[in-house]
C-alpha cells in the first residue's frame, strides 16, 4: 500500500509540475466574468445560470483532465522509457497502475474542491444585496448546500472516466485511446437509449445485444443531478448511495482488467 | 531579443492590427445587423445533441431568446413613435407580418423549456413576450397559453403559471370567464396566495373595468418577487393613472370648448385662466400634449408611451368570451 500512495502523491506531484491546476484560474476568470455579465444578457436567473455554468465548467475541465491525464499515465513512462526503470523497483504492476490512478483520482479532487469553494464564493457575490424576498422567489437558495451532492456527483464520474482513460493508456496509443474515452463517455450518457433500442426495433437480437450493452458499457448518465440540484429539487441519499456503490464497483473492475492487461504487456 | 523589446514590438504589432482592422470596417463598412437564424428548430433534437450538458444549453437559449426580443422590439419601436397618428396594424388585422418579424421566438421558449423544463423565468417572461400585441410583441396568446401548459404539464403545481394563464386570458384575450376559471384553478393549489379567489370573483363581475384591471396589476406588484415583473407591473399602473388624468383633462377641455366656444391653443392658456393649476405632466413627469384637434394625449417622448390598450369592459364585449 505504501508503494500505491508514493506513486500516486507523486502523479500529483507533476501534475503540478505540468501546471494542470492552472485550469482553476481559468474557471475562476470564467465565473467572475459570467457573474459580471450576465446580468446584462438576461433578465433574472443570474443565479440559475451562474450554477449551471460552474457547474458545466467544473464537469467540462475535469473530464479534459481527466482524460488528457489519464490517457499519458502509463503511455507517457512507456515513451520515456522510464517504465523500465519504474518496473526495475521492488513495485508489482498492479500496484503502479492503481498508484497512477490514486494519483490522478486526488489531483481531480483538488481541482474540483477549488472549482467547489470558487463557485461558492462567486454565488454569495451574486447573493449579497439581495433581499430575502427576492432571493425566496429562486427555485433554490445561492449558497444552497444540495450543490455539494452535484459537484460530488461529478467528481464520481470524473473518477469512472479516468479509469476509462487508464484502462485504454495500458494496450493503445494516446490519441486512439483519448478517443475512445471520449466515445464512452458520450454513450455513457446516453445509456437510457440503450436501454430503450428494443423498442424501436424489429430485430430482437439487436434489441438484446443494445440491451446488453446497456448494462456492460458504464451508465454516466444517473451522476448527472445538475437539472435538479439547480432548481432546488431534492436527490434522495438512498438514489446517491446506490450511485457510488456502482461507480465504486466500476472503478475497480476497469482497474483490475487493466492490470491484469498491463501486468502481461511485454515491455522488451 | 530581449523580452522588454519582444513585448514592445508585440504591443505595436497588435496596435497596428486593430488600426487596419479599424480601417477596414471604414472603407467597407459591415452589415449592421445579421439577420437571426435558428439552425436547429426541433427542441428534441437540441436536448438530444445537448447531452449531460442541456442545463447550460439552457441558459444560452434563454439569453439567446432575451437578446432576440429585446432587439427586435427596440428596432421595432421607432416605427411606431414616428407615425403615431397611424399606429402599425394590429396581429388581428396582420397575423402573418407580426408572426414573421417574431417567427423565432416561439421556437426559441420551446427549446428553452425542453432543455431545461424547470426554467420558471421562461415560461412567465416568454408568456408575456409572446401575447403582447404587436410591434412590442407577435400577439400570440394562444401560444403564450401553450408554453404555460407545457410548464404545467411538468410542474401541475406550479399556481404562479395557472395565474400568469388567467392573466394572458384576461388581458390579451379579454375572456374573463376563462380568466376567471384559472384564477379558480389557481386558487385551489395549496400554498396559493388568498387574492387569487378575489382576483377570479372581481374578473368574473368586473372584467374588463379598469379598476379591475388596476387591482391586477396591483396584486402583481405587490406579490411577485421578480424585479423585472414588478417593474412592468408598475409601469402599467403609471400607464393606468395615466389613462385616468387624461379622461379628466379631455373633461377640462370639452368644458371650457362648451364655455367660450373654441378651443383652448395651449396648456398655457388654460393655466392664465385659472382652469389649470400648471402645465399638466403624467405620472413619469412628462407634460401631456394638446393636439389642435382639442385630444389629450400622452408625449410619445414619456416613459409611459405608448399607452396600453385597456381590455374591453364585460359591457362592451358582451357576457361571453371573445
Amino acid at each position: 500500500m505504501n508503494a500505491i500512495g508514493v506513486i500516486a502523491i507523486n502523479v500529483f506531484r507533476e501534475s503540478v509540475r505540468d501546471k494542470v491546476l492552472y485550469n482553476l484560474v481559468f474557471f475562476a476568470i470564467l465565473l467572475i466574468a459570467a457573474s459580471l455579465l450576465i446580468g446584462e444578457l438576461t433578465a433574472g436567473q443570474d443565479v440559475k445560470i451562474i450554477k449551471d455554468l460552474g457547474l458545466t465548467a467544473t464537469s467540462i475541465f475535469g473530464l479534459f483532465i481527466a482524460v488528457f491525464i489519464g490517457i499519458g499515465l502509463v503511455s507517457k513512462e512507456v515513451e520515456r522509457r522510464t517504465i523500465y526503470s519504474l518496473l526495475a523497483k521492488p513495485i508489482d504492476r498492479w500496484q503502479l497502475v492503481v498508484g497512477k490512478y490514486a494519483g490522478l483520482a486526488v489531483t481531480l479532487a483538488v481541482n474540483v474542491a477549488v472549482m467547489a469553494v470558487a463557485q461558492y464564493v462567486v454565488l454569495a457575490y451574486l447573493r449579497w444585496g439581495i433581499s430575502p424576498d427576492v432571493e425566496r422567489a429562486w427555485d433554490a437558495p445561492a449558497l444552497d448546500p444540495s450543490l455539494l451532492v452535484a459537484i460530488g456527483l461529478i467528481l464520481v464520474q470524473l473518477w469512472i472516466v479516468t479509469a476509462i482513460a487508464v484502462f485504454f493508456s495500458t494496450f493503445s496509443t494516446p490519441l486512439l485511446s483519448a478517443a475512445l474515452t471520449f466515445g464512452l463517455f458520450i454513450v455513457g450518457h446516453f445509456s437510457a437509449d440503450l436501454r430503450n433500442f428494443q423498442n424501436v426495433v424489429a430485430s430482437p437480437v439487436a434489441g438484446r445485444i443494445t440491451s446488453a450493452l446497456y448494462w456492460v458499457l458504464p451508465n454516466l448518465a444517473q451522476f448527472d443531478v445538475k437539472a435538479s440540484v439547480v432548481h432546488g429539487q431534492r436527490v434522495a441519499p438512498g438514489y446517491v448511495g446506490v450511485a457510488l456503490a456502482y461507480a465504486a464497483v466500476y472503478i475497480a473492475l476497469l482497474l483490475t482488467i487493466s492490470t491484469s492487461v498491463f501486468a502481461r504487456r511485454d515491455f522488451k | 531579443m530581449r523580452p522588454a523589446v519582444a513585448s514592445i514590438v508585440a504591443l505595436v504589432l497588435l496596435a497596428g492590427a486593430a488600426r487596419l482592422q479599424a480601417l477596414r470596417e471604414r472603407w467597407y463598412p459591415p452589415a449592421l445587423e445579421e439577420e437571426t437564424a435558428m439552425y436547429l428548430r426541433s427542441a428534441d433534437a437540441v436536448r438530444r445533441i445537448s447531452g449531460p450538458y442541456a442545463p447550460i444549453a439552457a441558459d444560452l437559449y434563454w439569453i439567446r431568446t432575451i437578446q432576440y426580443y429585446g432587439g427586435l422590439k427596440h428596432r421595432l419601436k421607432p416605427e411606431w413613435r414616428r407615425d403615431r397618428e397611424a399606429p402599425p396594424p394590429q396581429p388581428a388585422a396582420s397575423p402573418a407580418a407580426a408572426d414573421d418579424r417574431y417567427a423565432l421566438l416561439y421556437p426559441m421558449l420551446d427549446i428553452t423549456t425542453t432543455l431545461d423544463p424547470h426554467f420558471n423565468i421562461a415560461y412567465r417572461f416568454g408568456a408575456i413576450f409572446l401575447a403582447e400585441p404587436y410591434p412590442s410583441g407577435p400577439g400570440r396568446p394562444d401560444l403564450a397559453i401553450a408554453l404555460l401548459q407545457k410548464g404545467l404539464r411538468d410542474r401541475p403545481d406550479k399556481w404562479e403559471y395557472m395565474e400568469d394563464i388567467a392573466f394572458v386570458h384576461y388581458w390579451y384575450d379579454h375572456d374573463y370567464l376563462s380568466a376567471s376559471q384559472w384564477f379558480d384553478k389557481g386558487a385551489a393549489v395549496p400554498g396559493a396566495p388568498w387574492w387569487l379567489r378575489s382576483m377570479a370573483a372581481t374578473t368574473r363581475a368586473r372584467g374588463g373595468d379598469r379598476a379591475a384591471s388596476r387591482l391586477m396589476w396591483e396584486a402583481i406588484r405587490q406579490t411577485t418577487e421578480i424585479p423585472w415583473l414588478r417593474q412592468d407591473a408598475e409601469q402599467k399602473l403609471g400607464q393606468l393613472r395615466a389613462l385616468d388624468e387624461i379622461d379628466a383633462l379631455q373633461r377640462v377641455i370639452d368644458q371650457a370648448k362648451a364655455r367660450s366656444g373654441e378651443l383652448p391653443p395651449d396648456w398655457e392658456s388654460l393655466v392664465r385662466a385659472r382652469v389649470l393649476r400648471g402645465i399638466p405632466v403624467d405620472p413619469a413627469g412628462t407634460p401631456y400634449e394638446l393636439t389642435p384637434e382639442g385630444r389629450v394625449r400622452l408625449s410619445s417622448s414619456s416613459r409611459l408611451y405608448p399607452l396600453l390598450v385597456e381590455p374591453p369592459s364585460q359591457m362592451q364585449a358582451g357576457a361571453g368570451p371573445r
